[in-house]
């Protein structure tokens, strides 16, 4: 307090001059200097409060521009309210225009049972594809929900997909349950709307009715390598074809596959695998015709055994997809059925007094080669090649003449689909893309379908991730 | 000796002889926090970068290589504000590991620490291909590779504790280098204020908005999309009234709309490096700037 003690100091001097004051005198100048002694301290507390205040309120501002700027960072991260929990929504838009010269309605594949899938060509004229509205969300630290619906032209949702996927399983383990596309080969677990063509391979319609989902758990393993290793095993109901709807206890179907893939420099990427899917039908059912035109009711009971071997290489130059990039892509695909077929033509003809049962084995393949070359931005040109082989079909009934002739199996005459496809797309943004497609398909025994399709996807909503 | 003896003696040299298994595995979505990685973990860290500077880091495919390096990760880093939303997610939910999980220790985004510009008022893909969350091309203001460098090495330190000290003490001496090359750099960068320039995609935004530039056009009509030439028209005619002095552009962006606005606006285009690798003498975050203020100031001479 040297300010202080410097004005009582003062203060002092001035007033010990006259040394012969009276009492009174002296101790009234007493009280005055004690007084503004006193009046001067506060006056000087309240100054250094005031002092004090100011500079909390300097260290404040400091403090609250820091908050400030950390509070616009926070905020801009996320928004407050309870709907920031929503999970991502996206949205499929898809449609065709199609010209075909054979009828897409009698759609068959000559020499292979019906799958009975959605394989047939799109109708002709202007038609609307599956609108396919897609809700995702990590559910809580340890799973995530997927769920895909898909609106049928015609009315009606399906359930595409639903499934739970673990998040925090450790060693690279994922276990997913619900409906899911099965793991087995390429194409399989890709969504229609990122297929390069129109339509599934030939192979894919033959032997999974155009894509293979299934009820059931997948548990998928990554090995702890630089290179790509991945095992899946899945376990399923096993009621969809090449399985069918058994209800029976246990397991109906059961797959396992497994991935290698990585980098060949910074341009290329590859993957391949092998898969084997095994199922065991009960009463899997198809119509076919006799002799005569008229409609009967073949059932196959028995085991189901199918392989797929699968390649996919990718080029882009440095990495950089964007001005051009080229894509090939193939699969084999090789089944053999063994049990027993039924031929019930009792609701029509009823030639046999009854259904007619007999052995019945199958050895057949296919596979499909396509490439796509993106020549520049937002243009893709692409071709594929099919091929279904007949093989062999021992069909028990024929050969051990139990009345039935090879006649009255038409879906069953030796035949080795082909079919070429070209196409050409447009893709304004990565959400958006027209596509113009001529095939000829020679799906059908004797007859050429020479098709034409133009088709529009759309994608709205939350930005998709598209597989590799 | 007996042979089984031999056998392990054998095989413990040869286990010796590899080298030390890093205490942290870093997955770096871009090559500028593989870089900054690097710089704070030193060898205590053994970092991938999964994308080179030649990649346009919105359209990169979650390729086999990237599942498999993402499944050994304890770390992965990566620029956030939606700018990887293509492709990591998929990372995420295809390499069965919990540690790179959103919210997870694992899963650092860099953006979050620091404020981002260009947030959009309007969320509309109208508008193109926004990110909802603002700019995510964080990395070309130096004051951003400061927030997030600490933030890093906090988070390093976390994963693995063992070596916070190492991590803290690297991170140190590299904030202190970064800060004095700072003050070089906006002594340098002093001419470029208030340079009119033209920019392929909205990358650059941060780089302008630290050194001054002034960004008077984008060779994408909107951003995401590829240039058009009535875009490209309506720009050369504005440039008419309101000339820029340089068409800029990153490594990984196609030169050719570039090049034409360049020829016919008689105004130099310039290829940033963007990232670490996109030149030559890119190799690090450093010289990374170094050369993008070098290829910036060429064209005011």
């Amino acid at each position: 307090m040297f300010t202080r003690n410097l004005i009582a100091a003062a203060v002092a001097l001035a007033f010990a001059g006259p040394a012969l004051a009276q009492d009174a005198e002296l101790a009234k100048i007493r009280a005055e200097i004690e007084q503004m002694k006193r009046a001067y301290e506060q006056r000087i507390q309240a100054l250094e409060k005031r002092l004090e205040e100011a500079e909390a309120k300097s260290g404040k501002a400091e403090r609250s521009a820091a908050n400030a700027e950390a509070a616009a960072a926070s905020a801009s991260n996320r928004p407050a309210s309870e709907s920031a929990f929503n999970p991502a929504i996206s949205l499929i838009l898809q449609g065709t225009y199609a010209n075909t010269s054979q009828e897409p309605n009698t759609y068959q594949i000559t020499g292979f049972v019906p799958s009975g899938g959605e394989v047939r060509p799109p109708k002709r004229s202007f038609g609307l594809g599956e609108t396919e509205l897609a809700i995702a969300a990590n559910i809580d630290p340890y799973f995530r929900g997927v769920a895909i619906a898909s609106l049928a032209p015609e009315g009606g949702v399906g359930v595409e997909e639903a499934y739970f996927q673990t998040l925090a399983l450790p060693r690279g383990f994922v276990l997913k349950g619900g409906r899911f596309f099965s793991g087995i080969g390429y194409q399989n677990e890709q969504h229609q709307h990122a297929w390069d063509f129109q339509d599934p391979p030939l192979a894919y319609k033959a032997f999974l009715g155009g894509q293979l989902k299934q009820d059931g758990v997948q548990l998928k393993w990554i090995a702890p390598t630089d290179l790509l290793v991945e095992l899946g095993v899945e376990l399923s109901a096993g009621d969809q074809f090449p399985g069918s709807d058994r209800n029976k206890n246990g397991v109906g179907g059961s797959s396992i596959f497994g991935h290698i893939g990585g980098d060949i420099g910074p341009s290329y990427a590859w993957r391949t695998g092998l898969s084997y899917l095994k199922s065991s039908p009960l009463d899997r059912s198809y119509e076919d015709t006799d002799s005569g035109g008229v409609a009967v009711t073949n059932k196959f009971t028995g085991n189901s055994r199918l392989w797929v071997a699968d390649a996919i290489l990718k080029w882009a130059p440095n990495g950089n997809s964007t001005v051009t990039n080229f894509k090939l892509q193939g699969e084999y695909f090789r089944r053999k059925e063994d049990g027993q077929l039924t031929y019930d033509d009792s609701a029509g003809s009823n030639l046999f007094g009854g259904p007619v049962s007999g052995a019945y084995d199958s050895r057949q393949s296919g596979w499909y080669l396509q490439g796509v070359y993106q020549f520049m931005p937002r243009w893709r040109a692409g071709y594929r090649y099919d091929r279904l082989n007949f093989d062999t079909i021992n069909n028990g009934i024929v050969s051990n003449g139990l009345g039935p002739t090879a006649a009255d199996f038409p879906v069953l005459t030796p035949y080795s689909p082909t079919r070429d496809t070209v196409m050409l797309d447009w893709s304004p943004t990565e959400f958006s893309r027209l596509r113009f497609q001529l095939a000829s398909d020679k799906s059908r025994i004797g007859l050429t379908d020479n098709q034409f399709f133009l088709q529009y996807i759309y994608s709205l909503g939350a930005h998709g991730a598209h597989k590799f | 000796m007996t042979k089984s003896l031999k056998c392990m003696i054998a095989l413990s040299a040869w286990l010796a002889a590899q080298p030390a298994l890093a205490a942290l595995n870093v997955f770096a979505c871009e090559p500028e926090w593989g870089a900054l990685a690097k710089e704070l973990g030193g060898d205590k860290a053994s970092v991938y970068v999964a994308t080179n500077a030649l990649q346009d880091p919105h359209h990169i495919e979650a390729r086999p290589s990237l599942i498999a390096r993402a499944r050994s990760a304890d770390l992965m880093v990566c620029s956030g504000a939606e700018l990887e939303i293509g492709w990591l997610p998929l990372l995420q939910t295809q390499s069965g590991n919990p540690k790179i999980q959103t919210g997870q220790p694992g899963n650092f985004e860099a953006a979050n620490y620091v404020v981002k510009l260009e947030v959009p008022r309007l969320v509309d893909r109208v508008q193109g291909d926004v990110h909802p969350g603002g700019n995510p091309h964080i990395h070309l203001s130096p004051y951003n590779i400061e927030k997030v460098a600490t933030a890093l090495a906090e988070r390093m330190a976390q994963i693995d504790s063992g070596e916070a000290g190492y991590y803290q003490a690297r991170t140190k001496a590299f904030l202190e280098r970064w800060r004095q090359a700072i003050v070089k750099w906006e002594k340098d960068g002093v001419p470029l204020k208030g340079v009119p320039i033209v920019v392929h995609h909205k990358d650059l935004s941060y780089l302008n908005n630290w050194l001054g530039l002034r960004e008077v056009g984008e060779l994408e009509p909107k951003p995401g999309l590829p240039p058009t030439t009535s875009h490209l028209s309506d720009l050369l005619s504005r440039l008419g009234r309101d000339p820029a002095k340089a068409v800029v552009r990153s490594a990984y962006n196609d030169p050719q709309a570039a090049e034409w606005l360049s020829a016919r606006a008689g105004i130099p285009a310039v290829m940033l490096p963007f990232t670490v690798g996109g030149t030559d003498k890119a190799t690090d975050l450093f010289s990374l700037y170094d050369d993008t203020l070098a290829r910036l100031l060429a064209v005011t001479k």
